[in-house]
């Protein structure tokens, strides 16, 4: 348990790099579920080790050994862990379950929102056109949801530009990119470690239509990289609203360093993926995820059973 | 403090009372007052608060106004297509969760997004139209 307890804590500062990582050299689809299933794993497993770790202090609170029929001497003689790490585990342990139960709120909230604003749209083949000069397009969530795009949006771009547009935004739709998004962002909520998976994954989502846009329309990746430039230029040009996401989004590119793309915002990068030969179906980055979290997975699993086997050695 | 702590709960919910307001119009259909706005809506909305709503949605371009008596009556802009469309936007741009929930195509460029973004694409392109 002494070390165990600790390994899903420390395999989560393996999540900036290994965002990075997967986010720029994996297949989008691939890397898009390697994302999410890393931050909601290691946010399950970091969780518990704070549990496991604030438990320790709970069994040497001595009404508790009483209530619980447990010694109190052996659980002192044999515990894993100082008092005040317990303590300290506890109080992040609260504030973890804290946030992430506010932010999943606030997610089914808005996401239920969306599905009623899409439901409420007269938009029979799905997609609605906003009678609205300045350049914007979005999918928005619902059963079904909408592709909602304006009338400067569809100006600035050309017959086949607007089939790339349309495709880009039923992928998301399609597969279900929100949840994968709010997935991760409940792993980050939890545990803001792993914030850069989930904006890796806000990233590669966007990768993964993208790359669907091309192969659901012409196959050429090349027009999708200027239709996708060629809309983020006409959207600068006309700035209606505040860009609330760059910064956030902005802050992937830190995290890459060397190439002229460090610090650059998602536009650029999407674009100098599909300009550049498809990533292959490489299978490194995801045997290692794997074995990370696996090692966090048993980790947690075996402090678990210290703590229990501990419990039994005090009589409880 | 207890004014602070209501804060974001109010401004949370301005969405979902311009949406009411705008429905209460359309249902209506006749242009009404803030008074009359009032006494339609079931919350228990301040005089003040409806015409703060009201003025808000006039400078959205979602509501006309016309002077009756010494205050203005609102009715929706007529019926064209697409305003059910720009009230949801206007109605969702009130939400502070909202750009999680919506995949936008492209985002807004930084200065030196937009000259990476040039540089990338080459000059042979006519990006500008």
């Amino acid at each position: 348990m002494h070390v165990a307890v600790y390994l899903p804590l420390l395999l989560s500062l393996l999540a900036a790099p290994g965002a990075r990582i997967l986010a720029e050299r994996c297949e989008p689809r691939l890397a898009t579920w390697l994302l999410t299933t890393s931050a909601v794993v290691l946010a399950a497993a970091s969780t518990a080790s704070l549990a496991l770790l604030a438990a320790t202090g709970l069994i040497r609170i001595p009404p508790l050994a009483t209530i619980g029929h447990w010694s109190l001497q052996v659980a002192q003689r044999d515990d894993p862990a100082e008092l005040s790490v317990a303590v300290v585990a506890g109080v992040l342990l609260a504030a973890a379950a804290f946030a992430a139960a506010h932010m999943m709120w606030r997610r089914i909230r808005s996401l239920a929102r969306a599905a009623l604003d899409a439901a409420c749209v007269p938009a029979p083949d799905g997609l609605m056109i906003l009678d609205d000069p300045a350049p914007d397009a979005f999918a928005l969530p619902g059963l079904p949801g909408r592709v909602v795009v304006s009338t400067g949006m569809l100006r600035v771009l050309d017959e086949s530009e607007q089939r790339i547009l349309l495709a880009h935004e039923r992928a998301h739709l399609d597969n279900h990119h929100y949840l994968f998004v709010a997935l991760a962002q409940f792993g980050a909520a939890a545990n803001p470690l792993l914030r850069p998976l989930a904006h890796a994954a806000t990233y590669t989502v966007e990768r993964w239509a993208d790359e669907r846009a091309a192969a659901i329309t012409t196959g050429d990746r090349d027009r999708v990289a200027r239709t996708v430039g060629k809309a983020a230029l006409a959207v600068r040009r006309t700035p209606v609203r505040s860009p609330v996401r760059s910064p956030v989004l902005g802050m992937i590119g830190v995290t890459g360093r060397r190439s002229p793309l460090s610090g650059a915002g998602p536009v650029p990068r999407r674009v100098a993926a599909l300009l550049a030969p498809p990533t292959g179906r490489r299978i490194g980055p995801a045997l290692i995820t794997t074995a990370v979290l696996l090692a966090a997975i048993v980790s947690t699993g075996e402090a678990a059973l210290d703590l229990h086997s501990l419990l039994e050695l005090a009589g409880a | 403090m207890v004014a602070n702590s209501h804060e974001p709960s109010r401004r949370r919910a301005n969405g979902e009372r311009e949406a009411e307001i705008l429905a209460v119009l359309q249902e209506v259909g006749t242009p009404l007052t803030p008074g009359e706005v009032v006494e339609h809506l079931h919350d228990e909305l301040t005089y003040s608060t409806v015409v703060t709503i009201l003025t808000r949605l006039h400078t959205k371009q979602l509501l006309t106004r016309t002077p009756r008596g010494r205050a203005y009556a609102y009715s929706p802009v007529a019926d064209e297509p697409g305003l059910a469309a720009r009230r949801m936007r206007g109605v969702l741009d009130e939400r502070p969760d909202r750009e999680a929930v919506l995949t936008r195509f492209v985002d807004g460029l930084s200065s030196a997004d937009e000259e990476l973004l040039r540089h990338l694409l080459g000059p042979e392109q006519d990006l500008d139209r």
